[in-house]
């Protein structure tokens, strides 16, 4: 998983390497920027800012102080107006000119957000807006034809936190955890007119504690060379979470006429510096840091989802460096991959090979016994063919010792008869004598 | 009218004296009376944290009355169930003792998943009236039967500005029948004036849509005297409050208030909030009027659900209730 300072880390290794050479004379390559700012100003920008937090708490009014525009208008309430019975994600897009420049500005609200009497999991809907939108890009990125990427990601999240005065609640905890690696989280305390100054304090040393507590990375500020900016940098980090009030409603104060909240006591002026926080977003969101808002959503927050989405389609077999290049692994780690997954294949080879060897020793065993079988059966046939002419041949047999019993009979019958024949002639000799 | 033979009737039906009896210092009798047995009061506060419910007690009885300040941590974590904590006190006032019990839900409405958190509350409430009955039903009774029963609920309103909660309208639903539940719109300097006029009607009519029952309950006005008194209070409900138990000095004067870089909000200036009205009504108004509707209206509902179901009340002789009811 990538992160801000690995990033950072192997920047300047790259930089490390090169020679600085000195020019002889003026190229002209200064005038880079310029070219570059120019094109940019052609394109235009785009930037999709998401709002998460409980009806109620001025989003929508906020979202129109920031751009001076009535996204929200009377005429086209804000989600928060309308009573959701889920969470919904709706996105709203306005183009706005200024300078020359323009940007073309995405809202994304998450009506509905902690409402019910029961939460769990309401967050689902809005990763899975922004895995959706990360999901566009990263097929817009893979085609052949890639002439207009539109960039719809969600390049910030502005989270409002209820001005209990407390701490966290565990809505809160549960969403943030969920969502600082998929978009820059930026924590706000709404309707900051409601503390004190010193509850203030308190409430934001409160929640910077949890969320260090609970290990939440919201979005951190670059450090840059300049010593100046970092200052200011360093501030508006102790200022964190920042405590907004917003307003569009004009209200005349000492002559001047300023953007705030009229109470019976006075009025809260939402440019002030001593009252809220705005200016200071409105500045790092807006006039310093948008820019850099776009850059960590592209190369840490996309390519984390990005390695994550490609890693869960690639099988084995299928070349891995495709998937994120030299930057993530070192040699040693892809040689073990490589190691483990040609280890995985001999091992698949070795079963199949022994798959098949079994199989033809069953075949072979199939077919002796079927031919044991079938001499079986010959066997028992012959068997019976033996039996069957035996049985003739005594058959014959006994035929044939009738017939000798017979013939038998009849020689002696008939040798009775000769010898009563021969008898008969002995008397009539006898007799003839007599006479 | 027992006919005295010092009195003689008129036309309107009363009897006029002719002279000083003194039946009207029955009054100053009870008066005395109570003083010297004090009386109790329950209250209960419900809402999600951060409302300011421990402040806002301990404003309306201008004293760390509250559980917060017996002993709280500021960074205690919130409880993974709603929890009931009671803190009692005793707090005196011309003369006169009262037992103030203030019950705390910490808990509520905080986590993720709140169904069914209002389950702990209504149970603890029933136990209150159980205990007062089985008291009640003993065969030798208590003088005084110490009465832990909630006589009142506040419930903090979030003050979005846009809608009730559907945990709010669930919550007054469930429990609107078995006590008075006051709904206050908690941390009313969130919002401007006008954003706390509309914030309040359509609470109302939510309210009124969703057929909730809140203190004063119309169906309870006695005589057109009461009514008028409680319409106006019903008008102006649910009331936009802000607590705090600091002073500051304003105009020369001491106020208590919440000081801001933009101007220090009075908690007892009505035109900055509605604390005094609040506190007025509860206390120096209708706190009586509470613990009677408490006991003659909820507990006797209450009283008679119980009898009513099978088994009554003593187990042990079982025979004997199934056919009578006590």
């Amino acid at each position: 998983i990538l992160d801000r300072a690995s990033i950072n880390r192997m920047r300047v290794s790259v930089c490390v390497s090169l020679k600085q050479r000195n020019l002889e004379g003026y190229v002209g390559f200064a005038n880079l920027p310029n070219q570059v700012y120019r094109k940019s100003v052609k394109r235009g920008f785009e930037f999709t800012l998401m709002v998460v937090g409980e009806s109620g708490l001025g989003k929508s009014t906020l979202i129109n102080s920031l751009f001076l525009t009535d996204l929200y208008s009377k005429d086209y309430p804000g989600p928060s107006q309308r009573i959701k019975k889920t969470v919904q994600v709706e996105q709203s897009k306005v183009l706005i000119k200024e300078g020359g420049v323009q940007l073309t500005l995405t809202i994304v609200d998450t009506p509905g957000f902690g409402d019910a009497v029961d939460n769990s999991n309401c967050w689902q809907p809005v990763i899975n807006y922004i895995d959706s939108k990360c999901e566009d890009f990263l097929n817009a990125e893979s085609r052949v034809n890639r002439r207009s990427m539109p960039d719809n990601r969600v390049h910030c999240c502005l989270y409002f936190i209820a001005p209990s005065g407390h701490g966290l609640k565990p809505l809160d905890i549960e969403f943030m955890k969920r969502l600082h690696d998929k978009v820059n989280v930026i924590p706000l305390i709404a309707k900051a007119d409601t503390l004190t100054p010193e509850e203030c304090q308190l409430f934001k040393k409160q929640i910077m504690k949890e969320i260090q507590e609970h290990k939440i990375k919201i979005y951190e500020f670059p450090d840059t060379e300049d010593d100046d900016d970092n200052k200011l940098i360093r501030k508006i980090k102790e200022k964190m979470p920042l405590a907004v009030v917003g307003s569009n409603v004009v209200i005349e104060v000492n002559g001047k006429k300023v953007r705030g909240r009229q109470y019976p006591w006075g009025v809260a002026e939402v440019e002030n510096g001593e009252h809220c926080d705005f200016t200071v977003l409105r500045n790092m969101l807006i006039r310093t840091h948008m820019q850099d808002l776009k850059d960590v959503t592209n190369n840490v927050h996309y390519e984390n989802y990005r390695s994550k989405k490609l890693a869960a389609v690639t099988c084995n077999g299928v070349d891995t460096s495709k998937t994120k290049g030299q930057l993530t692994k070192s040699p040693l780690a892809q040689m073990e991959e490589e190691r483990r997954e040609h280890v995985m294949k001999m091992k698949k080879m070795e079963a199949e090979m022994e798959q098949v060897f079994e199989m033809k020793v069953k075949e072979k065993k199939q077919k002796l016994k079927d031919s044991e079988a079938e001499l079986e059966r010959r066997h028992e046939q012959m068997k019976r063919n033996l039996e069957a002419q035996y049985k003739e041949l005594e058959e014959k047999r006994r035929v044939f010792e009738e017939e000798k019993a017979n013939w038998e009979a009849q020689q002696r019958i008939l040798e009775q008869q000769k010898l009563d024949a021969s008898k008969t002639m002995e008397k009539n000799k006898k007799k003839g004598k007599i006479f | 009218h027992s006919p005295l033979v010092f009195s003689s009737h008129n036309s309107s039906g009363g009897s006029t004296l002719l002279g000083y009896i003194g039946i009207d210092t029955i009054i100053e009798q009870m008066r005395k009376k109570t003083m010297k047995t004090g009386f109790d009061f329950n209250i209960m506060v419900v809402g999600h944290s951060g409302l300011g419910k421990s402040t806002l007690v301990n404003t309306l009885f201008k004293s760390h009355v509250s559980r917060k300040s017996a002993g709280w941590a500021r960074d205690e974590k919130i409880p993974k169930t709603v929890e009931i904590k009671a803190v009692s006190h005793v707090i005196e006032e011309g003369g006169v003792k009262m037992k103030l019990t203030v019950v705390d839900t910490p808990g509520f409405g905080d986590q993720i998943n709140n169904d069914n958190c209002w389950e702990p509350i209504s149970k603890y409430i029933n136990e209150q009236y159980e205990k007062f009955l089985k008291e009640e039903v003993n065969i030798t009774r208590k003088k005084r039967i110490p009465d832990t029963r909630v006589h009142c609920c506040i419930y903090f309103i979030s003050p979005t500005g846009h809608f009730l909660r559907q945990l709010d309208t669930e919550f007054m639903k469930r429990l609107s029948h078995s006590v008075n539940i006051i709904p206050v719109i908690a941390k009313a300097d969130t919002m401007t004036l006008e954003e706390r006029q509309e914030f309040k009607q359509r609470v109302r009519k939510e309210l009124e849509v969703s057929g909730i029952e809140f203190y004063p309950q119309k169906e309870f006005d006695e005589d057109m005297e009461d009514k008028s008194d409680n319409d106006k209070i019903r008008e102006a409900m649910p009331f936009a409050v802000v607590g705090s138990d600091k002073e500051y000095q304003v105009n020369g004067k001491r106020v208590l208030g919440r000081k801001t870089a933009w101007g220090i909000v009075e908690v007892e200036n009505p035109n900055h909030c509605e604390f005094a009205q609040l506190r007025d009504f509860l206390i120096r108004s209708h706190l009586q009027d509470l613990k009677e509707v408490t006991h003659n209206i909820h507990y006797e509902t209450y009283r008679a659900k119980r009898l009513n179901e099978n088994g009554g009340l003593h187990p042990i002789s079982s025979s004997d209730t199934q056919e009578s009811n006590l």
